[in-house]
């Protein structure tokens, strides 16, 4: 396959929780130890359940979020590490797309000026702007004369479209996108997701697709990460995964997920109990008081990711794979 | 399809533009707005008032003056004809506008040209101690919320050192304290008689009402995703907090504006009441009423008329608020299709 684009190496990030005055600080570990390849032109799929660290984990690789720890190498420079003036100016290389289309547009701006704004900000002179940003309104599929509109005046999927044009003004090569269609109506996502199907066609595009639905992220996806309390448990080819889930957590997962017709033979996993605590994580697998394949093993000793065939998992005990 | 072109022209409109369009419609605005217009135009009349039309000096005492009532010379002051016979009772409202159209207070002056000067001074001390408690604590609570940490923390706390004082108290102070001396900062001197003293004081004391509720905005805002988009560009913190964060700001700045100086006014003719604020011989509308206070019992209309006009000035002024609320409040509107 092509090149990797963006590499992460250990990345971590601790929230401090200040408690009563004298008491020892609680610490959320929100995204713990992560590495990922991921590689030009592709999409990534981010699954896990609400809480898991996926949202931690997109809004640090664009440095939204400062990482308590680790690499995250794009083009040659570690992002974790830049400084803030540096980073700036590499910003336009990597873009990231919100879950709330109402919130990520300032009500006060026309869709004119929210889709040129990063061409303002980068020193792109007026009627350059002008240009590309009517030529973005019509690639996401909006009207010649929402230039003029106000944000109000616009339904969510609409909306989703100029945060989508906002993205690519600055031709990414990155973009992240949390949760983009979550906040849509079924009908308006899929019309939004095959947006993002045509634009990266179109202009080479790589993508992290951040989402808890996992119909949308294998409908969009090439590979697909699965995290669990703030570590990637499982990360497959998007069929290879659905097809035969090998960490217990990531079958338990698709087994929630319904299927259309008749012949679901699939055995439905129930997981018992709630995600536990990120303050008091427990010892050994994070999995380990869930787990229906539980052994002494996973108490104490937290197991690596590792590859198996084609995919790296991180189990003691993985189901194993006939391909 | 004529009306589906006006719906056309309807949309397409800045949140600004449609609140404005809200505010025209109100008639409590423009009921507000005809009253302060009122007020203030007749304020900015006074010297016309006084030198063309009722040809009195409303800063000087005339204790002998007289004036003249259906062709007959009367003296301004009679001594009193009540208890002890002491004292002097001013004259009575004429109701002509040639000379004490509202009567004398006990210096002999014009109590309406008196009035007209005084609202002069209560309404531009009001306005720019308004204006100045705005700006400072739009300029704190902004910092504060969009640096949060310890800045945040220093300004906070500073905030809450004015907040821990009843607002009539630390102005009464200051004000005691300031105009003994005047103040001296650096090659600045105020002297004890200036109008910048009441001004700052006044101004100071409203800082903490406004600027905590902009920072708590400002905190909020920052967090927005259309906020985070904006970092996440690689815009500068200046541009951010001028093209995303203050434009969010702006309508709460409309709403507090008239609140404020309502406030700022009503807290001047207080200490001006009470000889810390306004000096003699210039006139506010607090001065007057202590005038007034003295000759309650025979001519009341000195007390009760200044009194009026606070009310009215800052009523109006209060309902004007309560319109630009709810123009600028997006929930009392109709969202079209959102």
């Amino acid at each position: 396959m092509s090149e990797t684009i963006l590499s992460i190496r250990g990345l971590t990030k601790n929230y401090e929780l200040s408690r009563a005055l004298f008491q020892s600080k609680d610490v959320v570990h929100a995204v713990e130890d992560v590495n990922l390849e991921i590689r030009e032109g592709e999409t990534l799929g981010i699954v896990g359940e609400s809480g898991c660290g996926k949202s931690t984990l997109g809004r640090m690789i664009v440095r939204l979020e400062q990482p308590t720890d680790g690499v995250i190498l794009f083009e040659g420079e570690d992002l974790a590490s830049v400084s803030k003036k540096k980073l700036r100016g590499l910003r336009k290389r990597f873009q990231m797309i919100f879950q709330d289309p109402y919130a990520s547009l300032n009500p006060r701006r026309q869709i004119g000026q929210i889709v040129e704004e990063p061409l303002r900000v980068h020193g792109v002179g007026r009627e350059e702007r002008q240009v590309i940003a009517k030529d973005l309104l019509r690639r996401v599929g909006l009207d010649e004369n929402a230039y003029e509109k106000y944000p109000h005046e616009f339904s969510g999927g609409q909306r989703q479209r100029v945060v989508i044009a906002r993205a690519l003004a600055l031709n990414p090569r990155l973009v992240v996108a949390d949760e983009p269609v979550s906040a849509l109506d079924v009908s308006i996502q899929a019309q939004v997701l095959n947006i993002f199907k045509d634009l990266q066609k179109d202009l080479n595009l790589t993508y992290i697709f951040i989402a808890h639905d996992l119909g949308v992220v294998r409908y969009v996806s090439d590979r697909i990460a699965v995290m669990y309390l703030g570590k990637i448990v499982e990360l497959a080819d998007a069929d290879d995964l659905y097809e035969s889930p090998s960490h217990p957590y990531s079958k338990a997962l698709l087994s929630a997920n319904p299927r259309m017709g008749a012949d679901d033979k699939r055995e439905r996993i129930i997981l018992k109990g709630d995600i536990p605590n990120p303050i008091n994580r427990p010892a050994g697998c994070a999995f380990n008081p869930r787990c229906p394949k539980v052994q002494e093993i996973c108490r104490t000793d937290s197991p690596k990711l590792t590859t198996i065939g084609t995919r790296l998992v991180a189990c003691h005990f993985p189901e194993l794979i006939s391909e | 399809m004529a009306l589906k072109e006006n719906s056309e022209a309807i949309f397409s409109e800045s949140p600004g533009k449609i609140a404005l369009r809200t505010l025209r419609k109100d008639k409590r605005a423009l009921f507000s707005l005809a009253i302060l217009g009122f007020i203030v135009a007749i304020s900015l009349l006074a010297p016309i008032y006084s030198h063309f039309i009722a040809h009195t000096d409303p800063f000087n005492s005339t204790l002998d003056a007289t004036t003249t009532i259906g062709g007959k010379v009367v003296p301004v002051l009679e001594p009193s004809t009540t208890g002890l016979g002491l004292g002097v009772t001013p004259i009575g409202p004429t109701w002509n506008l040639r000379g004490y159209f509202l009567g004398a207070d006990g210096q002999g002056r014009d109590v309406l040209a008196r009035l007209l000067y005084g609202g002069r001074n209560t309404l531009f001390i009001g306005l720019s101690a308004g204006i100045i408690c705005i700006v400072l604590a739009l300029l704190i609570g902004v910092v504060a919320g969009y640096r949060k940490g310890w800045i945040d923390a220093v300004l906070s706390r500073l905030l809450d050192v004015i907040w821990a004082f009843p607002v009539y108290l630390l102005a009464i102070s200051l004000s005691v304290v300031l105009l003994t001396s005047g103040l001296t900062i650096g090659f600045i001197h105020i002297g004890p008689g200036s109008f910048a003293l009441p001004i700052f004081i006044i101004g100071i004391v409203y800082i903490p009402y406004v600027a905590r509720p902009i920072r708590a905005q400002v905190l909020a805002l920052r967090e927005r995703e259309f906020v985070r988009a904006a970092v996440g560009i690689g815009a500068k913190d200046s541009t951010i907090i001028f093209r995303e964060i203050l434009p969010n700001i702006v309508p709460s700045i409309l709403v507090f504006i008239p609140i404020i100086v309502a406030l700022c006014m009503l807290t001047e003719s207080a200490l001006s009441f009470l000889s810390i604020g306004v000096q003699p011989p210039q006139a506010s509308w607090g001065t007057i009423i202590n005038d007034g206070l003295a000759l309650l019992y025979t001519r009341p209309l000195v007390g009760i008329a200044p009194g009026l006009l606070i009310v009215l000035t800052a009523a109006s002024l209060n309902l004007y608020g309560d319109a630009v609320r709810d123009a600028l409040d997006p929930k009392t509107r109709a969202r079209g299709d959102a």
